[in-house]
């Protein structure tokens, strides 16, 4: 197992090898990527907490974690396409995940979004238990997804947004004001009654993030979301995000293979090789380690 | 030309006069084509939807029947009803030969292979990611099947106009299994055979007119929903 992480990583440069610790050893990779990170804003290159003593923590306290997977692995057919042994994702943090088409990005979103169940393992959702294969409608109802592709149904823009309240039963009166709250914020207020096939690729995007949005979730997540834009609509919502999301207090997981978008706003990183956790921790730690940026 | 425009005036002559065989014949004609084409649209839908997401050995056996269904000659459909349905048939006791209802069961199993084989090639052409969106936004299974349906609403519609234009249309299976019985089972399409094959090409061209017209009314209701309220 060891030697498969060697494997999939490339050698760090000198400069970053005091700091390599969890690239060279996948149990600390492991930990890295959550389990005994107790407080997100605290933690070091390899995601382990502060300690006064030196002393590493070895029990991770899971009933603090957002979501927690552990020993999940997803195969099709006879090839494992997703080997995760440990992962949390912790209150308010965002995490990045990296890696390049067909590392395993979208799979490991489907597993976190109980979309779909793996083979092995199980999924934790503040600390309960969570079958994917049960219908877990009311933990769903505390996540909310955005795919690659805006999937905005054939209404109009506004009914787009509240079509998560109204699965909900939310009252129409709530459903309005909060609509109307989440497409002013992504600026398409002007855009509530147009029909949503007529949307250019931008506003698609931003209809499709007030649609997660006004869920008001406990955990976002959200596959490549902008992949499909061009150059100023990217730069336009990577720049309006992160403060939204801030404001929100939204934690978020966010799968994508362009470095600018990871370090826009993620607080922590990992990497996906083939499927497996390649590296974790610092963002431009794990950008370098993955080849997705330069060494500094 | 002297004919069709005589047809013309005798059909709008027999509505207007308010002919109680006329009409009579014309609400039977609907009664029991509505009927047959709602109970396939509760039927064909729900279980269109199935085969069109659901994985399972033997499904495109099933499709294939499904389809070959879509093509059922009328007759042949009214010849295994009146099978089933005669006295020594093994639904025979029910005693629903020559009845209305005799002509709603062979009308469904014209209209519900087509709005089953139209709803599984509706579902197969939404985004396969829709789906998992639907989930994500935290529906339920009946939940996602309503907006599974409302995202095919329009290419349904059209599946319900094949439907009902198929079942109101035919006369082999109405005859075999309703036999034209006078204020029971005459429809509007057996009604003009029985009049054509007495020579009376008047009053038979009165009755297809009618029928055309009863057909644009009901498509023009369906469209009418069909495009409505579709923003731009």
């Amino acid at each position: 197992m060891l030697s498969r992480v060697l494997r999939g990583l490339r050698a760090p440069p000198t400069s970053l090898a005091p700091r390599a610790a969890p690239l060279a050893n996948l149990d600390q990779a492991q930990r890295a990527v959550g389990h005994d990170q107790q407080q997100p804003g605290r933690h070091n290159v390899a995601g382990r907490p502060a300690a006064q003593d030196g002393a590493q923590h070895a029990a991770p306290l899971h009933h603090a974690a957002l979501l927690d997977l552990r020993d999940v692995v997803v195969r099709r057919g006879d090839r494992t396409i997703l080997d995760v042994p440990a992962l949390a994702v912790w209150p308010r943090e965002v995490l990045v995940v990296v890696g390049a088409n067909g590392a395993g990005k979208s799979t490991l979103l489907q597993v976190m979004a109980l979309l779909l169940a793996p083979d092995m393992g199980e999924v934790r959702f503040r600390g309960e238990v969570v079958d994917a294969r049960r219908d877990p409608v009311a933990v769903r109802r505390r996540m909310a997804v955005v795919f690659q592709e805006p999937l905005l149904f054939d209404t109009s823009v506004f009914e787009n947004v509240a079509s998560g309240l109204r699965l909900r039963g939310v009252a129409r009166a709530a459903v309005r004001a909060r609509v109307e709250t989440w497409l002013d914020r992504l600026g398409i207020a002007a855009l509530a009654g147009r029909a949503a096939r007529t949307l250019s690729a931008g506003e698609a995007r931003r209809a499709s993030l007030a649609r997660a949005l006004v869920l008001e979730p406990e955990l976002l997540l959200l596959d490549e979301p902008f992949s499909a834009l061009d150059y100023p609509t990217r730069q336009a919502l990577l720049a309006e995000l992160p403060p939204l999301l801030a404001s929100a207090r939204t934690t978020a997981v966010l799968v994508t293979h362009d470095p600018i978008e990871a370090q826009a706003f993620a607080t922590r990183a990992m990497a996906l090789q083939a499927g497996r956790v390649v590296a974790a921790g610092a963002v431009r730690d794990v950008l370098v380690a993955a080849g997705l940026a330069p060494p500094l | 030309m002297d004919v069709l425009l005589g047809a013309v005036v005798q059909a709008v002559r027999l509505l207007l006069s308010g002919d109680r065989e006329v009409l009579r014949v014309t609400a039977l004609s609907l009664q029991v084509s509505l009927t047959a084409t709602a109970l396939s649209l509760l039927v064909g839908v729900p279980l269109g939807t199935w085969l069109a997401l659901a994985r399972f050995p033997g499904r495109r056996l099933f499709l294939g029947l499904v389809n070959t269904g879509m093509g059922m000659p009328p007759v042949v459909a009214g010849l295994l009803i009146t099978v089933l349905l005669w006295r020594s048939g093994p639904l025979g006791q029910l005693r629903l030969l020559y009845t209305p209802t005799a002509i709603v069961i062979a009308q469904f199993v014209i209209a519900a292979p087509e709005v089953t084989g139209l709803t599984v090639a509706a579902m197969q052409q939404l985004n396969p990611r829709l789906r998992l969106q639907i989930l994500a936004l935290g529906a339920t299974r009946w939940q996602l099947l309503g907006l599974l349906v409302r995202e095919t609403r329009l290419p349904l519609l059209a599946a319900v106009m094949a439907g009902f234009g198929a079942v109101i249309s035919e006369v082999g299976a109405s005859m075999m299994v309703g036999g034209n019985i006078p204020g029971q089972t005459r429809v509007l399409t057996t009604a003009t055979v029985l009049e054509t094959s007495k020579g009376n090409f008047d009053l038979a061209l009165a009755l297809g007119l009618l029928l055309l017209a009863l057909i644009y009314v009901v498509n023009l209701t369906l469209t009418w929903v069909q495009q409505r309220e579709r923003p731009l």
